[in-house]
């Protein structure tokens, strides 16, 4: 590695790298997009239990 | 650069979303028997799931083509916005958890003809059709025409002859309504290579084809009267909507040369939309009155 190459590398961590800032942003975006889609299958699986259920989740016995 | 959520949902092809949802709620709510209306909720969802799953595929797979036209060189692929890569993991994805999900919490016989729905327009259509035949929306209109029966399956666990006859209304309406848009977009379909029939067979010969379909979709829209899952307003409705479809088609027919014969066609091509909204409208308001009233 020449003195010119090293010199890019250090001022692009003293700027904190906006490529790998981006790659960063998208893939918390893309975790937070699997994350709402799991709870609302989590929600759905729930409240259609409840549904299936029906009077006798209420009814059992104690 | 970075994709929006709106590229994602651009890539569902949400206007094809909304006719298929809509069409799926008319045969679920014309279907006899009872569904919670959160099954109801949850079924429709997939449904709208699984459309736009087979939108995103069907983009993934014509992104090559869509590039060269201009009515699909602004959608997500084309423009650069998300990689074919990425709308084929999305579609996949989606596809298969609509059609998992829909078995799961609504009934297997959904889900199956949710699956069928989505194999017959990637794999028959898209892929195998599409690029080789003019035949291609004859055949693979089927795709677009089986929500309804989705819809009515969620909700009685099978297929039934009214099931089936607004299967055939769409699959009937297809043909008319996609070559009167392909008639004023030939240069287009030419360009790219798909055999659209004003392109194989010459826009006289299409415009036959319109008339010949269309004189056989008329009658067709009646029968859900005839076998009572439509009433005397729907049977108004198919008629005085059916003379105007007829009509335009003939005008298709008879205006042949410039901008007069396209816009013929485009005309055409835009009251067939409202012509299936207006049918289906009428069957859910019929359905829900007669619900209501019983």
């Amino acid at each position: 590695m020449n003195a010119g190459e090293k010199d890019t590398r250090a001022s692009e961590r003293a700027a904190g790298n906006p490529q790998s800032e981006e790659a960063r942003r998208r893939q918390r975006m893309r975790s937070f997009a699997i994350a709402a889609i799991l709870l609302l299958l989590v929600v759905l699986f729930y409240a259609a239990t409840i549904v299936r259920l029906g009077g006798n989740a209420l009814n059992r016995a104690i | 650069m970075e994709p929006t959520v709106g590229d994602y949902v651009a890539l569902l092809k949400p206007r094809v979303m909304s006719l298929v949802v809509f069409t799926a709620l008319v045969g679920m709510v014309a279907a006899p028997g009872h569904i919670h209306p959160l099954m109801a909720g949850i079924a429709l969802l997939m449904i709208a799931v699984g459309a736009g799953a087979s939108g995103a595929l069907n983009m993934w797979y014509d992104a090559d083509i869509d590039a060269r036209m201009a009515r699909t060189a602004s959608r997500p692929i084309p423009r650069g916005r998300i990689t074919a890569g990425e709308a084929l993991s999305f579609g996949t994805i989606l596809s298969v958890g609509s059609v998992v999900v829909l078995g799961l919490i609504v009934n297997w016989t959904s889900a199956a003809l949710l699956a069928l729905t989505i194999a017959f327009y990637i794999f028959v259509y898209t892929m195998w059709l599409k690029r080789r035949t003019p035949h291609n929306i004859v055949i693979g209109g089927a795709a677009g025409a089986f929500p309804p029966m989705v819809g009515w399956a969620a909700v009685t666990g099978g297929v039934s002859i009214e099931s089936i006859i607004l299967f055939l209304i769409i699959f009937m309406w297809t043909p008319p309504h996609f070559w009167a848009l392909a008639l004023y977009r030939c240069r287009d379909y030419e360009r790219v290579g798909v055999p659209m029939l004003p392109v194989t067979a010459g826009a006289a010969e299409t415009r036959r084809q319109i008339v010949i379909y269309s004189l056989l979709l008329v009658p067709l829209a009646a029968a859900p009267y005839a076998i009572g899952l439509g009433g005397l307003a729907y049977l108004a409705t198919s008629i005085v909507l059916g003379a105007i479809f007829l009509v335009l088609a003939f005008d298709v027919r008879r205006v042949t040369e410039g901008r007069d014969g396209d816009r013929a066609a485009r005309k055409l091509f835009l009251f067939s939309i409202f012509y299936l909204f207006a049918l289906f409208a009428v069957l859910l308001v019929e359905q829900i009155a007669t619900k209501v009233m019983a």
